[in-house]
């Protein structure tokens, strides 16, 4: 349960590629304070619970300054499972 | 074996209850039950998890009711589009395997998966569906399979949550036969009333029975039932885009607070007319008769019916019915708590008509212009953009988006 309780579900403003195959490439995440994340890598993307926040969509697996991290998109709405320290 | 049927029933685990602690995790591990909202009198409970279960909460309990069974209950109000929204999504999840996916409800479906060995047998098709739901969607399902319909559900009520059942043939006597008929579909508190009767109390010993007993005692169903004890039910799974022929169409409300006049009552049939007379548009129907289901304040009922002189899809005159017949019908014993109208006898809008000598038809005929037209406005500008000026002002109704909810219909035979 505490393991839970570390996450947030924060909505974030996404730059994303949109392939002429039809595929999103998500490119930045920008936080509502304006901080901005360059997206190195796109590892994975599948449909999948975000059970740390609660709710589902398409999971990104993404990895950003080295860390590997997921990005949601539901509805198109995009949101990541963000430590506190961003809330 | 090689032509045994294969079929696969699904059932979503306290669905809403899960939607929700899914959509919140703060309420995991917490008994939590959703309930209607008691302003709207529909203080009931709707879905429960299983620590509220374990607390004795039950379905239909009233709010204060649950409260007294669980002191640490967390009530929280529906949400019918996230419902329905996790509905679809699992049976996108079902429709990868099979297109003979039938719902029976929002939260149950069968599968059927005879024949088909590309992806696996029955059970690894259920270990797969109940792993990409949990994974994907958060939430958890019961499955049942087995080589009919019947016992595919009952399998799925064995074991829960996230676990599958299998039924053989090999099994069922042995594992079905024992359960009380009441676990049987179809068999409710009637049913499971006359069966004790007669001394049947579980599914082998109405399975035992000479099925010619069960028809005098029944009638068809008799019959029926007998298959479903002893596995022989042959009904289909249908096509996931089978949608059923409609026999009526109707719409009900319980209201904010009782209806206390006649007034009150015809305005809230003519709102509800607006709703069954565009529905009837879109599946291209009209009426020959119309259906009131009146529930009194002390929650008895009443249900009444006739005849229109004419074939309709007006909402004026599908009220109108409805309004003289609860004139003539209703004895002001008790206050109104809800009300149900139902166009009924319906055929295909374009089927050829007697006139009648005492209906003004070409009057009718402007009315029918008119509600082209306030269609039209409606389908463009939303529900709302045009209205009768008798329905505005409180109408005691609630309007929580529960219309849009999918209730079970017989299974198919």
């Amino acid at each position: 349960m505490e393991k839970h309780d570390l996450r947030r579900k924060v909505f974030v403003d996404v730059i994303v590629q949109h392939r002429k195959t039809g595929e999103k490439k998500p490119l930045y995440i920008i936080f509502e304070d304006g901080r901005q994340y360059e997206i190195d890598k796109l590892c994975a993307c599948r449909r999948a619970a975000a059970s740390k926040v609660g709710g589902t969509g398409i999971r990104y697996t993404i990895r950003v300054r080295g860390q590997e991290t997921f990005l949601f998109e539901d509805e198109d709405l995009w949101f990541v499972e963000a430590k506190n320290l961003h809330a | 074996m090689a032509n045994q049927r294969v079929i696969l029933h699904s059932d979503m685990n306290s669905f809403y209850a899960s939607v929700e602690m899914m959509l919140d995790p703060s309420l995991r591990g917490k008994p939590v039950a959703v309930c209607g909202s008691t302003e709207n009198r529909h203080g009931i409970i709707l879905a429960k998890s299983e620590l509220a279960k374990k607390a004795g909460v039950k379905t239909g309990m009233v709010n204060w009711e649950a409260r007294q069974c669980c002191r640490d209950l967390i009530l929280v109000p529906p949400q019918y589009d996230q419902y329905l929204k996790y509905s679809k999504l699992a049976h996108e999840i079902y429709y990868r395997y099979t297109d003979l996916v039938e719902p029976f409800g929002m939260d149950e479906c069968w599968l059927d998966w005879t024949g088909s060995s590309v992806f696996g047998s029955g059970m690894e098709i259920a270990e797969a569906i109940r792993k990409s739901v949990r994974e994907e969607l958060g939430l958890t399902v019961s499955i049942g399979v087995s080589f009919n319909k019947i016992f595919a559900k009952l399998g799925s009520d064995m074991k829960k949550p996230d676990a599958i059942t299998e039924i053989s043939k090999e099994a069922y006597q042995e594992m079905v036969w024992p359960l009380p008929a009441s676990d049987l579909i179809y068999v409710g508190r009637a049913t499971t009333r006359r069966l004790a009767g007669y001394g049947i109390r579980t599914v082998g010993q109405l399975a035992a029975l000479e099925p010619e007993l069960l028809r005098r005692w029944f009638g068809i169903n008799g019959i029926k039932l007998w298959q479903y004890a002893n596995g022989t039910d042959a009904s289909r799974v249908m096509h996931k885009d089978f949608v059923s022929p409609i026999k009526s169409i109707g719409h009900g409300i319980t209201c904010n607070a009782d209806l206390e006049n006649e007034t009150e009552v015809f305005k809230v049939m003519f709102e509800l007319s607006q709703d069954v007379g565009h529905r009837l548009r879109v599946h291209e129907l009209s009426a020959q008769g119309v259906q009131i289901f009146i529930r009194s304040k002390d929650l008895s009922y009443k249900q009444f019916q006739c005849r229109l002189p004419v074939r309709t899809q007006l909402p004026s005159e599908i009220s109108t019915a409805g309004y003289q017949l609860f004139q003539n019908k209703y004895r002001w014993d008790q206050p109104v708590r809800a009300v149900t109208i139902r166009a009924t006898e319906l055929q295909p809008q374009n089927a050829a008509d007697q006139l009648s000598l005492y209906v003004d038809n070409a009057r009718r005929d402007r009315r029918i212009r008119l509600q082209d037209t306030v269609e039209e406005v409606r389908q463009r500008f939303g529900k709302g953009a045009l209205t009768y000026g008798v329905l505005m002002g409180n109408l005691k109704m609630p309007d929580d988006g529960r219309d849009t909810v999918r209730m079970p219909s017989p299974m198919y035979q």
